[in-house]
């Protein structure tokens, strides 16, 4: 088994601590048939150098919480890519998530870069909504992991302010307590079917995505995954698979993986 | 935040994403600091298909950076040392730790704390 991302100096007092769902798209994006998929799609041509498809993948995860998933990505990107050279991008609304995604993605590329070679190169964290600050056309691979769960309201994005973290330090236990149980919410609460925050994403996929580029979704039951990947075949020219799933209940997967990319792209 | 991720983000504002002005975002008083990576000139000439030249230009002129040639290096140009090693050092070992990020049409300031820029908008703009 491929080495999970160290997270031991994440505080998650306001950070989701990685979970069934996150170790899925571990298996998921490291699976034989993933990888390999995966590999083929972004493998260098052995012809000139100078050749375009050489072009190194931009890997964007946007809800990154701790980072364990793209510090996976990251760090296994010669097993998961088929090459050692990608770039990561990290996007999360919560600025604390963004410190230790940075962190978590640097110090998985340090360990590998030990024994092996590696140029992959983490180029940022962004505090962001999804993909809203991303250049159109620019993403190759995008990884979401969202607020799933059905929830009668969908939390507010924080306020600069309350992203400030030396208030944070300075608030009673009481309020720092509401503060972190909201920002905790915002790792979970998806509204109405667990879909309005996916949904969102969904709608940016084929305005953000490069020609090449395909985007990794989880879904829960709940979110009824059967009807999603119709509305996006529905879109025309776009594809949609399950490539994971993990806890069977009442012969249904409790969790899937999605796999949404163009089809006339090869 | 590395100095590749201008030529990735845009204005965050919807009615920006249509104006041209909206890319790339303009530095203003930003503060640089240099993390010294291993040079590898081939990882440097697979990353120069991702650029967008005349933006990268305008960010490095921003960031005190000397011009860069007019067009992007290709053919024999892509063989010179000291053309990858400048684009390296740019490009990946330059990180922008304090500063802003500013929409060259609707003059929204991105702010760059510790590294970390934040695109959520305030919520009269969202």
């Amino acid at each position: 088994m491929l080495p999970t991302p160290d997270t031991s100096h994440v505080s998650f007092d306001t950070i989701y601590e990685p979970a069934e769902d996150s170790y899925l798209f571990l298996d998921t994006l490291s699976s034989a048939s993933e990888s390999k998929w995966l590999s083929e799609r972004f493998k260098k041509s052995t012809s000139t150098s100078s050749d375009s498809s050489n072009s190194v993948p931009l890997v964007v995860e946007a809800g990154t919480g701790s980072g364990v998933v793209l510090a996976f990505a990251a760090a296994q990107s010669e097993h998961i890519f088929g090459r050692q050279d990608i770039l990561t991008l990290g996007i999360d609304v919560n600025r604390n998530a963004c410190i230790a995604t940075r962190e978590t993605v640097s110090a998985a590329i340090k360990t590998v870069q030990q024994d092996t070679k590696l140029n992959t190169v983490h180029i940022s964290s962004i505090t962001s909504d999804l993909c809203t600050a991303l250049r159109p056309g620019s993403v190759d691979v995008l990884l979401f992991n969202p607020p799933y769960v059905p929830t009668e309201e969908l939390p507010r994005l924080p306020t600069e302010s309350e992203n400030d973290s030396t208030k944070s330090k300075s608030m009673s236990r009481s309020a720092k307590f509401e503060s972190d149980s909201y920002f905790l919410s915002l790792t979970y609460a998806g509204g109405a079917d667990g879909m309005e925050t996916t949904n969102r994403l969904l709608e940016a996929i084929p305005g953000v995505l490069s020609d090449r580029g395909v985007a990794y979704v989880l879904l829960c039951k709940q979110n009824r995954p059967d009807e999603v990947k119709e509305r996006i075949r529905a879109w025309g020219g776009w594809n949609a698979e399950s490539v994971g799933s993990s806890g069977m209940q009442a012969g249904w997967e409790k969790l899937v993986i999605v796999r949404i990319w163009r089809q006339e792209a090869s | 935040m590395k100095v590749i991720t201008a030529n990735f983000v845009t204005c965050a504002v919807k009615e920006c994403k249509t104006s041209a002005a909206s890319f790339p975002l303009h530095f203003h008083d930003a503060e640089l600091e240099q993390q010294e990576l291993d040079f590898q000139p081939e990882f440097i000439r697979n990353v120069l298909p991702r650029v967008d030249w005349d933006s990268l230009r305008i960010t490095a002129n921003e960031l005190g950076f000397p011009s860069l040639p007019e067009t992007k290096p290709e053919g024999d140009a892509l063989n010179e040392e000291q053309t990858l090693k400048d684009l390296h050092r740019l490009l990946l070992e330059t990180q922008v730790i304090e500063g802003k990020l500013v929409c060259g049409n609707c003059g929204h300031q991105y702010v760059i704390k510790e590294g970390i820029a934040n695109f959520l908008l305030p919520s009269h703009l969202v």
